[in-house]
């Protein structure tokens, strides 16, 4: 079956759904947005806690109930939310294949928002050595196993040990005492707040260097910055955090990505390198709350109107990179309009001394107060980033201590 | 016919079974299949919970000409014949193969020099298709090796297979035409007798005329429970990785190292899964269970990953595993009937196994006969047509026509594999039902791909809870 819609949305998390809510509000036309699990709203569905924002009494939300405000948000708006759909590939410019239960689909659109989000690195990307057994989970599938959503039919185990330091890992904690698991340790390889973790024990600067059992997990080996190393007797591990993009349909287009995230590359109105294709939310950065990923979603809007309207699709912007103890920046690409900078580094940094700078010349110098830490974007507003020689090589955003 | 798991096996007169196989793995599966073609009692027998759960399942899924060989060995004979056999099985029952060729890659003067041996050798084998390349043709074949490729010695032939479908499908058909398939099964006792051996099993004991001892890295163990002490098996260990799909356009053959005095090296290869793969190691351990992979060992093979393709190690790791290959201190398979105990051997079958599964049984029938065995007249095997794993062949979620008439074949339910809830259905359903969630991966890649079940773990789980073991 072959169709044509104005705005085609791959991904009904926050970003997609924030895209689709503000586009079909401003008559973009017919915006469909495309969800291959079998319900919208992304991964704040599965996190029942609060840390979502307000309701409309001032009350806390938690993931599901975001995720429902957000999905009623896009259909009010006039968006067509369609779920069990997969999109499994290009079958040309702007044209979607994809495969549902109703059977094979052609889409093509006037512009494509991809908006797929991103995964944790499981064990295998992370080359953790030692058995297969059963019991290695990542928080995301730990959380979809405990999600109140599904019957309670199979223990996730009895004792936990986390992998991570961020505050994925401290959801990750709360989840399996929540569910009766003993936590017997965080492993943590960067420097944590051991408070935050309450009873729980928090190795710091461990990683894990061997998982034992066969059949079910029976142990892991953790080894300290010293090379010290110790067993731990557990049946359960969760590795969390270290984000990846879902790029698969962006790299599929053949997209070029940015190598600090491994999402594509966009410009500050989050258009990619191909006319028509935007990307936002998670799948440019991964590891961003909901709210700044829906944030992307709306301000993306504007660049896809214009689109619509005719305008012309700007040349090429100049690379961003990082150096320094930096892990990556978006946007990966600059424009003629000054743009906010999302920055995020690889290990805690206290007041550090960050520079922008082009050709071997310094376009900006600032030292922030307060600390960063690894698993906190820090967001410079849009005079970072003017100044830009268009013609110019790479700007390279760099951090000192 | 039948599958058990669970509860006693069958007892009384009647029970008698005229060959009991001990080992599912590819090959034990693959004499269980040719044995069903003739009108006699056989089981299959495995301590595992499901079929090819050993070396079978964890190995570099190539199926061999043979052309590098030890000529005039019996796995020289049985591996060419192997290839043969299972080319044409392949293509009947739907195991994915994909005929990529290999290229044997010259990376210094010493291993150019060897390149005409192994030519030499291939021939000798009956493989007369080799061609050398110059470092000229051999980069426009393959334009991401790294730099330093010298020349290569192509070898048509050599292709990539899907290992796990192929040991189901022999177990499949044998169980389909009469076979007893008994997993779960731990042999710890024989008392040999006649006319029939008594084999003391954990779950009861089975009585059979002929014993097939197919225990790959047990098979010195199993050999001994019969009293026999002719090998030793050393398991060799073999680690890989896995590298995302997007890999796959980095490769186009099959590359083999040259062997050399420095060892065998690793070898980048295509899978049929779309995948691209790396290894493996060869260590000789005592542990035949140390089937963990170690941090010396992946980083020994990302760094000779690094010099063949470079680009590889910018792509994703999807898996990590290591199998054991049974190693006996001799270059050639054991296998040996011994007629006064009507009991063979199949021993030391490395990793050409996979390959000659094949011709390995027809020899092993031979050798039945030789020990007494008349098998009867010869008939047909049920038909078996295996769902297709292989990337390069339609898969049910690109399926039209199969959407419309079971709408659960359109609906995805591991993404990254794109798996769909119908196949997995279809499996846990199957002649032979997996004994688990890794099972099921096997039979459908199921939470196989690169988020390794972050997304669809728990409704995999679900799945299996509802239609598979779990549910029963």
């Amino acid at each position: 079956m072959n169709r044509t819609v104005d705005v085609l949305v791959v991904g009904a998390g926050p970003a997609g759904l924030a895209a689709a809510t503000r586009l079909a509000a401003a008559g973009a036309g017919r915006v469909e947005v495309l969800e291959r699990e079998r319900a919208a709203g992304g991964v704040p569905r599965h996190c029942a806690r609060p840390g979502f924002g307000a309701d409309a009494l001032g009350g806390p939300l938690d993931g599901p109930a975001y995720a429902r405000r957000a999905v009623r948000a896009a259909l009010r708006a006039g968006a067509t939310v369609r779920t069990g759909v997969s999109a499994t590939g290009w079958a040309g410019p702007l044209t979607l294949d994809l495969t549902a239960p109703s059977g094979l689909e052609r889409v093509r659109a006037r512009a494509v928002v991809l908006a797929t989000g991103a995964r944790e690195r499981p064990r295998s990307a992370r080359l953790v050595p030692g058995s297969r057994p059963a019991g290695v989970l990542t928080s995301g599938e730990l959380q979809r196993l405990t999600a109140p959503s599904r019957r309670w039919r199979e223990p996730v185990g009895k004792r936990a040990v986390v992998v991570g330091g961020e505050p994925v890992a401290r959801n990750a904690v709360r989840t399996l005492r929540a569910a009766g698991v003993e936590v017997v340790a965080v492993v943590a390889e960067g420097r944590v707040r051991r408070a935050a973790f309450g009873p729980v024990p928090v190795l710091v600067g461990t990683a894990v260097a061997e998982l034992h059992g066969r059949g079910r997990l029976t142990g892991v080996t953790v080894q300290a910055g010293d090379g010290r190393t110790a067993t731990l007797r557990c049946d359960t591990v969760v590795f969390t955090g270290d984000w990846i993009p879902d790029h698969e349909l962006a790299r599929a287009y053949g997209l070029p990505l940015v190598p600090g995230t491994r999402g594509p590359a966009t410009d500050g109105a989050f258009r990619t390198a191909e006319p028509g294709v935007f990307a936002v939310g998670n799948l440019l950065h991964g590891g961003e709350p909901a709210p700044v990923a829906a944030a992307e979603g709306r301000a993306a809007a504007d660049a896809v109107l214009a689109l619509l309207d005719g305008r012309p699709w700007p040349t090429r912007g100049v690379p961003v990179e990082t150096a320094g103890p930096l892990r990556w920046v978006t946007p990966g690409l600059l424009g003629p309009v000054s743009v906010p900078l999302l920055v995020r580094p690889e290990r805690r940094l206290v007041r550090p001394l960050l520079t922008v700078g082009q050709d071997g010349v310094v376009l900006r110098r600032e030292r922030l107060d307060g600390t960063l830490a690894p698993w906190r974007s820090v967001r410079l507003p849009p005079r970072w980033s003017s100044g830009v020689d268009l013609a110019g090589g790479p700007v390279v955003v760099g951090a000192e201590e | 016919m039948s599958v058990s798991r669970t509860g006693p096996l069958p007892v009384g007169s009647g029970a008698e079974y005229d060959v009991v196989v001990v080992g599912a793995g590819v090959v034990g599966s693959a004499i269980a299949r040719t044995l069903a073609r003739h009108p006699l009692r056989v089981a299959l027998v495995d301590a595992a919970n499901d079929v090819g759960d050993g070396t079978s399942k964890a190995n570099t899924a190539i199926l061999h000409t043979g052309f590098d060989a030890t000529p005039g060995t019996l796995e020289a004979r049985l591996v060419r014949e192997g290839h043969r056999l299972l080319s044409a099985y392949a293509r009947e029952t739907g195991i994915p193969v994909e005929p990529v060729g290999a290229l044997l890659v010259a990376w210094d003067e010493q291993q150019r020099a060897a390149l005409p041996r192994l030519a030499e050798k291939a021939a000798r084998n009956g493989h007369h298709a080799t061609r050398m390349l110059t470092a000229a043709e051999l980069r426009s074949r393959e334009p991401h090796l790294g730099p330093g490729a010298l020349a290569a010695l192509e070898v048509p032939g050599e292709a990539v297979i899907c290992p796990w479908t192929t040991t189901l499908a022999y177990a499949t058909q044998a169980v389909r035409s009469g076979v007893d398939l008994h997993l779960d099964c731990r042999v710890e006792k024989v008392r040999p007798g006649d006319p029939y051996h008594r084999l003391v099993t954990r779950r009861g004991v089975l009585r059979a005329r002929h014993l097939v001892n197919a225990c790959g890295l047990h098979a010195d163990a199993f050999d001994a429970l019969v009293g026999r002490e002719d090998f030793t098996v050393t398991p060799r260990r073999g680690q890989l990785l896995v590298f995302d799909k997007f890999a796959r356009d980095l490769v186009r053959h099959i590359l083999l190292p040259v062997p050399g005095p420095l060892g065998k090296g690793v070898l980048v290869a295509p899978t049929v899964y779309g995948n691209v793969m790396l290894g493996p190691t060869a260590e000789d351990l005592t542990d035949k269970t140390a089937t963990g992979t170690t941090a010396e060992g992946l980083a020994g093979l990302r760094e000779q990953g690094g010099r063949i393709l470079p680009a590889l190690l910018d792509e994703e790791v999807t898996a990590v595993y290591a199998g054991l290959r049974a190693a006996t201190g001799q270059e050639d398979y054991r296998i040996a009937a011994h007629p006064a105990l009507r009991y063979v051997t199949v021993g030391g079958i490395r990793s050409t196994g996979l390959t000659a599964s094949l011709a390995i049984a027809e020899h092993v029938r031979g050798l039945l006969a030789d020990c007494g065995l008349d098998p009867g007249p010869e008939r047909p095997p049920a038909r078996v047509r295996m769902p297709n794993l292989g990337e390069a062949f339609p898969r049910p979620y690109r399926d039209a026509r199969l959407i419309a008439r079971d709408p659960e074949f359109g609906e995805i339910v591991c993404h990254c594999e794109r798996v769909t809830r119908g196949e997995i259905r279809a499996a846990l359903a199957s002649t032979i039902p997996p004994g688990g969630l890794d099972g099921l991966r096997r039979r459908t890649r199921a939470r196989g791909g690169r988020c390794q079940g972050n997304h669809c773990g728990a409704e995999v789980r679900a799945l299996f809870e509802e239609y598979g073991e779990g549910a029963r």
